[in-house]
């Protein structure tokens, strides 16, 4: 009996989010009263997952692994688990995580529940909370089966550091064919991703057109934020579509939101509520996101918002 | 080539979302139905392939009685024939379950689904009937092209997009891009008049236990009055956010 916990890395490199499900996987064990054992699929120094608290750590080194592929990498963690005899597997919420994990839960006969924002309240029956209805709710639920698969919710339990050691053991799984093979990619490396950011900067139709982004752009690059903008600025073409979020589009579960320009919909409001502290700048001190929002500032966001870029410029050179 | 379109029966987005039976139900009260908005992008695009390809698109859903005129509203917008799977929909692995016998009684090549349902946000269906039928799969999905038994989608991953070929059958998780807002149908009355004679088929569920149980619902604490800073005391909030809410 061990929680198992998939770590994704990109290039080699642990996303920040491999060490926050391996904190939470660990919280779990520690419940449990077992050990966590990570996979991790061509990384880097998977031993510096023992800093926050995985025992062992299963190092899949595979070039047919070096593009993600669904079937592939649910096949590596199903086989993991398996051999680890898990009760438990902790999966994150990326969209290549969670695009495995239904495959996953099939192949290992388990129970799965997604968005999940807190350690177990119970083990037996095992009893975790999610979010449902686009973040307008959450609902404590049960997992039935043997095994259990989490997929933890980004941010939204943190980092741990243990300072423990981790041993590594080569992992080499049977990987079988797959019908889909990747042909192109197409990705910004440069860019934080709207899934992986602490904070998010989004902008709406109060920006007045496309080429006002630079606004935005700057505020986001002071806070190495990630940009995001609402669903009619993505319709109008202003902005690609993978950065529209809220109801029908990414859901945002960043510490910081910072909202400029947008009324405050309730479809928009229901893809971020889940973000720990929203911050809205809008002329309309009607706007409903002034009652959504944490701090606001009822203002131009063509005067307030350069002027809170140099502000947060200068705090981030006094406190780097 | 056979479509299946999955359709999942969801509260409109602007939907107050209540509970009762001491919070261990949803209170559909006064909620407005309408297809998954997900759905309605696959259902669209199922559409174009009827008519420019000739195929024929038959919708599914999973549920009781109340979730036909979701399905006759799918009729509308043009599909040839529904079928209603009469249980309740449990968990993502139950309906999964049954949507697999449906596949696999209808031979249907292609099966469109949404990325995930607006109302549990599983994202779970697609990806198991996928596994449960043996078809490939792409989630995600922003766009779809079919030629033969050939397939070239576009997955949109964190960050951007990659383009993947597959062969039927397929499962695809779909999302806006498969067709765009403008692109969507609303009924008309000669549709809806057609809907009502097309058929609608109720089949008897398989045996299918669920694996999860949501058993009780909250909602968010209700949240302190927002703090207004004045536009003129921008350090006022660089300072609040750093020392009270500690996020930069
Ligand atoms: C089925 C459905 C699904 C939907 N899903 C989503 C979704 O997922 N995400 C989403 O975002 N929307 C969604 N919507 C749309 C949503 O209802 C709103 O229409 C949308 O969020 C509004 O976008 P906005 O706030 O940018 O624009 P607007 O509503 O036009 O608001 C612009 C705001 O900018 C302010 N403003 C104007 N000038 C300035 C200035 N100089 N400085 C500062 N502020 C200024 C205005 O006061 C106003 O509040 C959905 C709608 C439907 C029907
Ligand atoms: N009860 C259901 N009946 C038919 N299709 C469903 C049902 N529930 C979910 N689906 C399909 O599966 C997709 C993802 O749903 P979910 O896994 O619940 O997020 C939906 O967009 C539908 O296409």
């Amino acid at each position: 009996m061990s929680v198992l916990v998939y770590t994704e890395s990109e290039k080699g490199k642990f996303k920040k989010a491999a060490f926050e499900v391996v904190s939470y996987a660990k919280a779990i064990a520690d419940k449990m009263g077992s050990d966590v054992t990570a996979i991790a699929i061509n990384a880097n120094a998977p031993e510096s997952l023992g800093n926050y608290g995985a025992s062992k750590v299963l190092n899949v080194s595979d070039s047919s692994l070096d593009v993600f592929n669904a079937k592939k990498y649910a096949a590596a963690i199903e086989t993991a688990a398996k051999k680890e005899n898990a009760s438990v597997v902790v999966i994150g919420s990326s969209a290549d995580s969670r695009y495995l994990a239904p495959l996953l839960a099939v192949g290992l006969e388990a129970g799965y529940v997604s968005n999940v924002v807190d350690t177990p309240s119970n083990l037996s029956p095992f009893t975790v909370k999610r979010t449902a209805f686009t973040n307008k709710a959450f609902a404590n639920t049960e997992i039935h089966t043997d095994i259990k698969i989490v997929g933890l919710s980004n941010n939204s339990f943190g980092l741990v550091e243990t300072g423990g050691s981790a041993t590594v053991e080569d992992f080499s799984p049977a990987i079988p064919d797959s019908g889909v093979r990747v042909e192109s990619v197409d990705k910004a490396t440069d860019k934080v991703t709207i899934a992986d950011a602490e904070v998010v900067v989004s902008g709406g139709r109060g920006l007045k057109g496309p080429e006002n982004w630079g606004l935005i752009e700057d505020l986001a690059e002071v806070l190495g934020a990630a940009t995001a903008c609402s669903k009619p600025v993505s319709d109008l073409g202003w902005r690609p579509h993978s950065e529209h979020v809220g109801q029908t589009g990414k859901p945002v579960a960043s510490n910081l939101y910072i909202a400029i320009g947008i009324s405050g919909a309730i479809q928009h409001l229901a893809g971020i509520n889940s973000s720990k502290v929203k911050v809205v700048i809008n002329t309309d001190p009607e706007a409903p996101f002034f009652k959504a929002a944490d701090y606001g500032i009822v203002g131009d966001a063509f005067e307030v918002v350069p002027k809170l870029t140099e502000k947060l410029r200068t705090f981030k050179a006094q406190n780097a | 080539m056979k479509i299946l379109v999955c359709i999942s029966h969801v509260p409109d987005t602007t939907s107050k979302i209540n509970f009762t039976d001491n919070d261990s139900k949803f209170d559909t009260n006064g909620v407005q139905y309408v297809i998954n908005p997900n759905d309605e992008f696959g259902l669209t695009r199922a559409m174009w392939f009827k008519e420019k390809q000739g195929a024929s698109v038959d919708v599914v859903n999973v549920g009781g009685a109340e979730t036909e005129p979701t399905l006759r509203k799918a009729l509308a917008i043009g599909a040839d024939a529904a079928i209603r799977v009469n249980t309740e929909a449990t968990d993502g692995y139950a309906v999964a379950k049954q949507l697999a016998k449906v596949v696999k009684d209808g031979g249907y090549d292609l099966v469109i689904a949404g990325r995930e349902s607006i109302d549990y946000n599983g994202g779970m269906v697609p990806g198991m009937l996928a596994s449960m039928t043996g078809a490939n799969f792409v989630t995600n999905c922003i766009a779809l092209d079919i030629e033969g038994t050939n397939a070239k989608a576009v997955r949109e991953i964190d960050g951007g997009k990659e383009t993947v070929s597959t062969s039927l059958p397929l499962v695809i998780g779909g999302q806006k891009g498969l067709v765009e807002e403008s692109d969507l149908r609303i009924p008309n009355m000669r549709g809806i008049m057609m809907a009502r004679k097309k058929p609608l088929t109720v089949l008897e569920p398989v045996d299918a236990k669920a694996e999860t149980k949501a058993v009780s619902f909250e909602k968010p604490a209700p949240k302190g009055a927002v703090k207004l800073v004045d536009a003129d005391n921008i350090d006022e909030l660089v300072n609040l956010l750093h020392n009270e809410a500690k996020v930069i």
